[in-house]
């Protein structure tokens, strides 16, 4: 007889899920703006899972249905794996679609951790995924927009929560090539035009910026983007952007530092 | 130990099996026993370049497909008997190439020759993909305009990250320029993208600078590499190209258009 080992395995692995924190019951507001971020980065979003957080519309005794919400999503092509901070009846609602469901009552790895770690049964520390390590700690108040995906909550079972990581990249980033940091992202080389990075925290160019940089993805506002030499095709913070044709002559291949002012990008010349 | 480079660009038509049908045999020339590999099914025309074209009997998918053997299949080069050439099928369909299969090919070619020289087709799929995985060295082939530059940094791309040296973890491809039909009197013009605008985009190691040269159309007619001809800007470029691969430092020429001075001095012609 084959002992059970063989048959099937647990394993607990860490893996990353981004949190929609809706903040309006508007579910055409919300379609259109995560159309609006799939949009910007289409392979990232694509196909992503997905933890709705409703903690905000409870807060704000917005009325909303929980199906309709995940049927929405489905149909842009986000997978919803969780319901966080929703009133029982929500959670009923969310239950009958077979989403799990988190009660909310800590801000960290909660019960959807939980959930997970039930089945944990050989520790593996192993991280498969290089942006499993510290999703903790970006800017985790919900923005004024309609939505923003944080990525506050780690899906994980055993490692301990980490300080956020900063990843440092010494190759040049070539056109077709696409970087995500979870953290800060230090680029020592160039890189191409035709060439994606992205970071949920700050993006630090050692070197020509010619390809697109998109800065606190997840929704941190107070990211900021510095280079060396700008002739970026895109820069962005925290979904505001800025394409080549809006960067003023004055800063183009200059030293520049980029941040986030009332929603408006500001493009700074470092002296 | 046997050196595996890919000849790529991105962009067709840039001159990739002109260099490398000049770099097989600039290579052999310097008594390296050197294997050069047509990697472009259904449009071969390394052979023709090689002027070995009515040799051909079976091609690198009949040793794939074990429907001949190695030797069987390379060709001896008539001008250098330290060169062959391994054909691509004009009658197969791509999907005959396989990654296995040609892995298995190069390792057995690298058991015997201390270069293998991949003709790689244009592109950025499967074939293109299939030249580059197994490579040591890459020779990047780059027009000075701006869709071959740009296209060549996404060979640079893909060569960082899907290659076998990339997936293994290991000491990168080793990633060389050559910029080939460069036309100063173009760039001057401001037609044509110039030296330092190329290099500050890309920036790599400059193995050559290969100038526009009629010279190379008459060698390609003649079944004769362009590297053979004393006579020509290409051909003398081409073989300060090999001279840098193996380790000598030659200064660039062909760079600027001192009207008739090169000229002159080589005797070339244009
Ligand atoms: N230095 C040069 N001067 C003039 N003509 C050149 C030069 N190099 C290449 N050519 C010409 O350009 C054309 C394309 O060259 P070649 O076939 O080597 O390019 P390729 O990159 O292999 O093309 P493909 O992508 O179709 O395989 C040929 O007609 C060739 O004679
Ligand atoms: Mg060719």
């Amino acid at each position: 007889m084959l002992n059970s080992s063989s048959v099937l395995e647990f394993k607990s692995t860490t893996f990353f899920t981004p949190i929609l924190i809706l903040n309006t019951n508007d579910i055409a507001a919300i379609e259109q703006t995560l159309q609006e971020k799939i949009s910007m980065a289409p392979d990232f979003f694509k196909h992503s899972p997905l933890v709705i957080d409703v903690r905000e519309l409870n807060k704000s005794e917005l009325d909303f249905n929980v199906t309709e919400i995940v049927e929405t999503l489905r149909r842009i092509g986000l997978f919803p794996i969780g319901l966080r901070g929703g009133t029982e009846q929500q959670n009923s609602q969310a239950q009958k679609l077979s989403i799990p469901v988190d009660a909310g009552r800590d801000h960290d790895a909660g019960a959807l951790a939980q959930h997970d770690r039930r089945a944990a049964v050989a520790t593996d520390a192993g991280n498969e995924n290089p942006t499993a390590e510290s999703m903790n700690g970006e800017d985790k108040n919900p923005k004024a927009t309609a939505t923003s995906a944080t990525a506050d909550l780690p899906v994980q079972s055993v490692a301990p929560v980490q300080p956020v990581r900063t990843m440092l990249v010494t190759q040049p980033v070539r056109s077709g090539q696409r970087i995500y940091a979870p953290g800060d992202l230090v680029v020592m080389s160039q890189v191409s035009a035709g060439a994606e990075i992205m970071a949920e925290g700050n993006i630090h160019v050692y070197n020509t910026l010619r390809g697109r940089a998109l800065a606190g993805v997840q929704g941190n506002t107070s990211a900021r983007i510095f280079c060396l030499d700008l002739q970026a095709e895109l820069v962005s913070i925290a979904g505001d952007y800025k394409t080549s044709e809006h960067i003023t002559k004055t800063t183009q291949k200059k030293p520049v530092q980029i941040y986030l002012q009332d929603h408006a990008l500001i493009i700074n010349e470092i002296a | 130990m046997a050196r595996i480079i890919v000849v790529t660009s991105g962009k067709g038509g840039v001159g990739k099996t002109t260099t490398s049908a000049a770099i097989a045999m600039g290579l052999a020339k310097k008594g390296h026993k050197t294997a050069v590999i047509d990697f472009d099914v259904g449009l071969r025309n390394l052979d023709l370049i090689m002027g070995c074209e009515r040799r051909v009997v079976y091609d690198f998918i009949n040793v794939i497909n074990g429907e001949a053997s190695l030797n069987q299949a390379l060709i001896r080069d008539k001008n250098c008997n330290q060169l062959f050439i391994l054909p691509a099928s004009q009658t197969r369909d791509k999907d005959a190439l396989t990654l296995e299969g040609v892995g298995r090919v190069l390792e057995e070619l690298a058991k015997e020759f201390k270069y293998i020289v991949c003709d790689s087709p244009a592109g950025i799929e499967k074939g293109a993909n299939l030249a580059l995985y197994y490579a040591d060295d890459a020779f990047v082939v780059t027009n000075p305009e701006v869709s071959s530059v740009r296209d060549s940094d996404r060979m640079l791309g893909i060569l960082a990250s899907k290659s076998r040296r990339a997936e293994r973890n290991e000491e990168p491809v080793r990633e060389y320029l050559l910029l080939t039909r460069y036309d100063p009197n173009r760039v001057k013009s401001g037609e044509m993208l110039g030296l330092d605008d190329v290099q500050d985009i890309l920036s790599l190691q400059l193995l050559g600078i290969i100038p526009e040269s009629k010279s190379v159309l008459t060698a390609s007619n003649a079944g004769i590499p362009v590297i053979l001809d004393d006579k020509s800007e290409a051909g003398l470029a081409y073989q300060d190209v090999v001279a840098r691969y193996l380790g000598e430092d030659r200064p660039h020429r062909f760079i600027d258009d001192k009207k008739g001075f090169f000229r002159k001095l080589f005797g070339g012609r244009l």
